[in-house]
């Protein structure tokens, strides 16, 4: 391979630690895969000759240059449509899952809401969602926010309850982002498909991780991120069904590109970068969740047998096999994650924002804001290593195990004092 | 977020971690903050005949900031009167860590602890501990 790339990513095959000779990993080690991912060296091979000598622009349509970057974008839209089971001419390139969110919601209610004002989402999607849920209500459009179970998932009969004449479109993510659970698809679209609702999925983070099929699932709008699936930031697209038509009203007015729905020129090394991070996780994708499972239920035993209370929240088989979400009781998130600084992960707890509100998502599960201040999310993908995942419960035990010894909290539960029997000041 | 020298070193070296018998008449005990806001701190102290700390413990549940304001507070109020003790401000914990400004909180969870643990031990000590009584001596 003609790439050398600075980052910690072993090889593409997640063997590199082996390949290094020693059990001692890089630090430090990115366990946030849910965040973001590095672009795959794949990827950003085929990208490179369309910032330089295939600069054409894909519209210009009397030149070779133009042509020639055409047929790129054309490809790679192909190669998105594939993975989801679409036709090409139903992938719409945006800037990534944001915007595909925005004009998947605020495009279809501002078409349809003279006759149809209602929409349904529920209360654990990405934030980007949530909000422009919240700005359609300003615009006047009635929003049912539907809860979700204990395991994270919705309860169907409460969508099928909260459907009425007067709704237009139903949004629920394929995968939650902070656990990482599966909410099921195809039962979801067929009760959309059968009350005549668009069925839009935040697909964002389960392109890719999960097998998707838009017809088989009833899909009516997808949307997909680049930087998700191991391809750029910056590209992402929306799947905006043909037959039958889904009529939505564009945010970006222009030159008419993407059938009107999003105008601009197309950036086509970031569009040739997201198909063929498409192209990849579709012919890897049995192989490398298989993979994950593996490391995520070492990841699991590791710390289930060192630690006692910790709690995974989420339900753990309805899962995408790289997200684990743990609490680990009487320890803060924020406190645990400087004990484990070596480890590059999230936490729920929300002591890092000006809020102090830990994560709605938790909350919204009904874990207890005690255990939601208490929870890390590490994310595991195609470069983890099983070293990596070694060095991890190690660095993780040890830090959980001090900083109980720190705790008062823990203190007291060895003590069999209920700190809920506590009158706490707060502040 | 960027955390200073000071800071890492009391989060990775705790001053004083531990607990006093808080049956003890002359341990007071301070437990301040709330799990729900993801911040509890234990400070506790012992104070001898003369009105000096003798010893002081602290556990703290929260981050790395609240761990290093405790620890911090331990170390200061070690050795000195509840007077004293009483004067420190969570202003000074604060600027001797550089705490960031959304991390302010621990500091005054730190000085809220200080003053709890003080005035149990005056609730267990009755007039002969008093603010009054201290300024006499």
């Amino acid at each position: 391979m003609s790439l050398e790339l600075k980052t910690n990513i072993p090889d593409m095959n997640g063997q590199g630690a082996s390949a290094r000779g020693s059990n001692a990993p890089k630090l430090p080690i990115y366990l946030d895969y849910q965040a973001t991912t590095p672009c795959d060296p794949r990827v950003v091979e085929a990208m490179l000759p369309y910032f330089t000598e295939k600069f054409g622009n894909p519209h210009s349509r009397n030149h070779p240059y133009g042509w020639e970057a055409e047929e790129a974008v054309e490809k790679a839209r192909a190669q998105v449509a594939s993975i989801i089971g679409a036709d090409e001419r139903e992938v719409i390139f945006t800037s990534g899952a944001t915007e595909s969110n925005n004009l998947a919601i605020k495009g279809v209610m501002r078409f349809h809401k003279d006759k149809r004002n209602h929409m349904i989402t529920t209360v654990t999607e990405h934030k980007c969602v949530l909000d422009s849920a919240r700005h359609m209500e300003m615009e006047g459009v009635d929003v049912t926010y539907l809860p979700v179970q204990q395991n994270g998932l919705i309860d169907l009969e409460r969508l099928k309850a909260a459907i009425t004449p007067k709704t237009a479109l139903v949004s629920i993510m394929a995968v939650n982002n902070e656990i990482g659970v599966i909410q099921p698809l195809a039962e979801i679209g067929k009760i959309c498909r059968e009350h005549h609702v668009y069925f839009h999925t935040d697909a964002a983070q389960a392109v890719g991780k999960i097998p998707l099929d838009v017809n088989a699932m009833n899909i009516d709008l997808l949307s997909i991120s680049g930087h998700k699936i191991y391809g750029p930031k910056g590209i992402g697209a929306l799947y905006v069904r043909r037959k039958p038509r889904v009529r939505l009203e564009a945010l970006i007015h222009g030159g008419g590109q993407e059938r009107g729905f999003r105008s601009g020129t197309l950036p086509t090394p970031l569009c040739v970068g997201l198909g063929e991070a498409a192209a990849i996780a579709q012919r890897e994708m049995g192989a490398e969740a298989e993979r994950l499972r593996f490391l995520r239920n070492r990841l699991l035993d590791g710390i289930t047998k060192a630690l006692p209370e910790v709690y995974v929240n989420g339900d753990l088989e309805q899962r995408i096999p790289g997200n684990l979400n743990i609490s680990f009781a009487y320890v803060e998130g924020e406190g645990l994650m400087m004990g484990i600084k070596n480890l590059s992960v999230s936490s729920g707890s929300a002591c890092t924002s000006a809020s102090l509100e830990p994560s709605y998502v938790l909350r919204a599960l009904g874990v207890e804001e005690e255990l939601a201040h208490t929870s890390i999310r590490f994310g595991l993908g195609r470069f983890t290593t099983e070293q990596e995942i070694d060095y991890a419960v190690e660095q993780v035990v040890s830090a959980v195990k001090r900083l109980r010894e720190l705790s008062p909290l823990w203190e007291m539960a060895q003590e069999g004092i209920d700190i809920k029997s506590i009158e706490w000041s707060g502040h | 977020m960027s955390y200073s020298e000071k800071l890492l070193e009391h989060y990775e070296n705790p001053r004083n971690v531990g607990a006093l018998d808080k049956f003890d008449q002359n341990v007071g005990t301070g437990l301040v903050g709330a799990p729900a806001c993801g911040d509890v701190m234990k400070l506790q102290i012992k104070v001898g005949k003369d009105g000096i700390i003798e010893d002081a413990k602290f556990k703290t549940f929260g981050c790395g900031s609240a761990i290093a304001s405790s620890s911090l507070a331990t170390e200061w109020i070690k050795g000195k009167t509840i007077g004293e003790a009483e004067t420190i401000r969570n202003t000074d914990i604060a600027q001797h860590l550089s705490l960031p400004p959304v991390k302010i909180h621990c500091s005054v969870l730190a000085e809220d602890a200080i003053k709890a643990a003080i005035k149990d031990y005056r609730e267990k000590n009755g007039a002969a501990a008093s603010p009054e009584a201290a300024k006499a001596k």
